[in-house]
């Protein structure tokens, strides 16, 4: 159970971070982190009770990585996902609307229905439709980095991927691609330690996953991955050495899964030891000890804060409920520009 | 207006650079295509591009998922990139970023994104046993949101490059390594002539339009690339026994002409599929049952298809030469066809 060694040391200390972010932007990540982890709660249950489609990976847990992360971006930055992107929907602006919209496959989701939770997305807002085939996205990324890179602009591409994909061939050539021709690109590795039920430990004898920078020549860096402020800190610094044509950073965020894998799964490959430890750690109490210690929010701001995001949450989901059905027929929209399907 | 004789090397290293100078946002990725002192590409396809836009041909690492990743990201991004493989079997190294990624993004995201991109691949069993060899048509026929165009000479590959270019969708095209007439040490032996007079003016082969290569009453040969010139050979053989063939290139295998198809069948009333890939799930199936779906009462015999064996290329020449469908193999099995429908 050393897996959270992270960056302790490392980074800036917390009231730094916290006093570069001020106390407007610092109170707008924890109300992020709070919506995130409101809407995935309402989404389980939904779930639970049958009355969703699909299947979903939830994002419980982990929800100081994509909102440290986005929080950090600039607007023409473009970041891509997995299976597991509701959080980075939601950390990157796409609405809860728009979002439970799609986990309905309703006209009005984010994807008009034809994504389905796994590939949540829009690059009109900066996300890429999620990438669900692991490891699938960190090429792209490269591609979408070098675009920006032979245009001359000033924007970055960031992959998020978990720990699995950090043993697909695609991780190899992705992070060889962006580092030989030194491209804008940040690859966040939220290492949650599991992939599906497999420990990262029974796959890689190497324990930390940014150490395999070095096969590429680039910059690896962890961070405490259950501590928005500190992955904020390190993106930053990733994202200001891509913008500087200094090539790509591989960004390890070591996290974990507060949630089963995908939709029934009760985690029985966890210790219990290992879930009190990671639940102790939970980063939105953590989150909530770092602004009440700078004196930015008390307990009643807290209790309003989420009070107004279940509020916001649950008529987001009803907005989806009650949105239009796509035809049947739709299904033969949107495959080619310039071409209709034959059939 | 003047015109001047190309192979199709020649007309795809033309049309890349007229591309390229025309509109910033192409570039070429790939292996060994713009090295000094290399030999742009393996089939030379891209020599010397370099020296005219060296930020925009992209040397690679031998990294197949890292350049169709890449041609996807930065398409995704406005840019239009030309992929290439060296074989096309490589294609298969690279098989989640063309199938699920390049082919399916577009959709996933409710047609907000496009994928203005070009993939391009070498087919053909030439010689290189079983792993440099495989004709992939059917393969990536199988798979929605890929165009695919297969150009037979070298007018059609100026044609359909540029058309493929200026593409909103992914096109993936296919080019035959025995009809390519690359020069010098990358010159490939058994090689036919499948140049062409390229006129001046800037013309597009418009994607998904077949054309009637030879005119003939008794039977429909269809073939694209080196299957589409034996076609011809073979129908050359049986005008001199009387059998008149009519030889369409589809040029484009997705999306499929098939009106050009069936007006020829409603004529001859014979369909015969020549194919240089295994007969299993092969381009006869698809494009046999489409007209067998669609214009059934018009055949006065039963579709066939003239197919390589369902087995990998093998080395051995002699055997090599008995699988690929050849034209006197061709001739005969119209032969039996006419004689007994």
């Amino acid at each position: 159970m050393s897996k959270d060694k992270g960056n302790k040391g490392n980074g800036p200390a917390a009231p730094a971070i916290l006093k570069r972010l001020g106390r407007d932007k610092a109170l707008g990540m924890f109300r992020r982190m709070l919506e995130i982890r409101e809407f995935e709660e309402q989404v389980r249950f939904l779930f639970l009770e049958g009355k969703m489609p699909g299947t979903v990976h939830q994002y419980i847990g982990q929800e100081a990585c994509a909102v440290g992360v986005c929080s950090a971006l600039e607007d023409g930055d473009v970041i891509a996902s997995t299976h597991r992107p509701h959080g980075h929907a939601l950390a990157r602006g796409i609405t809860m609307e728009e979002a439970a919209g799609e986990l309905y496959g309703k006209t009005t989701g984010c994807c008009k229905g034809k994504g389905g939770s796994m590939h949540m997305g829009d690059l009109a807002r900066g996300m890429l439709p999620a990438i669900a085939i692991v490891g699938g996205n960190l090429p792209i990324v490269a591609g979408m980095a070098l675009a920006f890179k032979l245009r001359g602009e000033k924007r970055v591409a960031v992959s998020f991927f978990g720990d699995g994909a950090a043993n697909e061939g695609a991780f190899h050539e992705a992070l060889n691609a962006a580092a030989i021709y030194h491209l804008p690109a940040v690859y966040v590795c939220e290492n949650n330690q599991y992939g599906a039920s497999t420990a990262f430990s029974r796959v890689s004898l190497v324990e930390n996953i940014a150490d395999r920078a070095c096969a590429y020549g680039i910059e690896g860096r962890i961070a405490d991955g259950m501590d928005v402020f500190a992955v904020h800190a390190a993106a930053a610094e990733a994202l200001e050495r891509a913008r500087r044509g200094e090539g790509p950073t591989l960004l390890e965020l070591k996290t974990f899964r507060l949630c089963g894998h995908s939709r029934r799964d009760p985690n029985n490959y966890m210790t219990k030891e290992e879930k009190e430890y990671w639940q102790s750690r939970d980063p939105i109490p953590a989150c909530e000890r770092l602004l009440a210690e700078a004196g930015w929010i008390d307990a009643a701001g807290v209790e309003a804060l989420k009070k107004e995001t279940t509020a916001r949450a649950e008529a987001a989901i009803a907005a989806a409920q009650a949105a239009p059905e796509p035809k049947a027929e739709d299904l033969y929209e949107d495959l080619y520009v310039s071409m209709e399907v034959p059939r | 207006m003047s015109a001047t004789r190309l192979s199709i090397t020649e007309a795809l290293r033309r049309a890349i650079h007229e591309e390229m100078a025309r509109d910033s946002r192409v570039f070429c990725l790939g292996e060994d295509i713009g090295i000094p002192g290399g030999y742009g590409g393996a089939f030379t396809v891209t020599l010397g591009l370099e020296k005219d836009f060296r930020e925009r041909i992209i040397d690679t690492p031998i990294s197949e998922i890292a350049i169709f990743g890449l041609a996807c990201g930065a398409a995704a991004m406005g840019m239009r990139p030309i992929a290439d493989v060296q074989y096309g079997d490589f294609l298969f190294c690279a098989m989640d970023q063309v199938a699920d990624q390049i082919a399916k993004l577009r959709y996933m995201s409710g047609g907000k994104l496009t994928l203005p991109l070009v993939m391009r691949a070498p087919v053909g069993v030439t010689g290189r046993g079983s792993q440099h060899a495989q004709n992939l048509e059917p393969i990536f026929m199988s798979i929605p949101g890929i165009k695919i165009v297969a150009p037979s000479t070298a007018y059609d590959a100026m044609g359909l490059l540029r058309a493929a270019v200026r593409d909103e969708d992914p096109v993936l095209m296919f080019e035959h390594k025995l009809l390519y007439g690359s020069k010098g040490m990358r010159a490939e032996s058994g090689s036919m002539d499948a140049s062409s007079e390229i006129p001046e003016e800037d013309y597009v082969v418009p994607i998904g339009q077949g054309i009637v290569r030879r005119e003939g009453a008794d039977v429909t040969l269809v073939g694209s690339l080196l299957m589409m010139h034996f076609s011809l050979r073979a129908a050359e053989l049986l005008e001199e026994e009387g059998i008149s063939c009519e030889v369409i290139d589809p040029r484009t295998l997705w999306p499929l002409d098939l009106e050009l198809i069936q007006d020829s069948v409603r004529k001859t009333g014979r369909l015969v599929i020549v194919e240089e890939s295994p007969k299993q799930g092969g381009l006869g199936a698809e494009i046999g049952m489409q007209v067998a779906e669609t214009i059934p009462d018009c055949l006065l015999a039963p579709i066939t298809r003239v197919a390589a064996p369902n087995t990998p290329a093998p080395f051995s020449p002699v055997m090599e030469k008995a699988y690929v469908p050849q034209p006197e193999r061709i001739a005969e099995t119209i032969r039996t066809l006419v004689a007994e429908y």
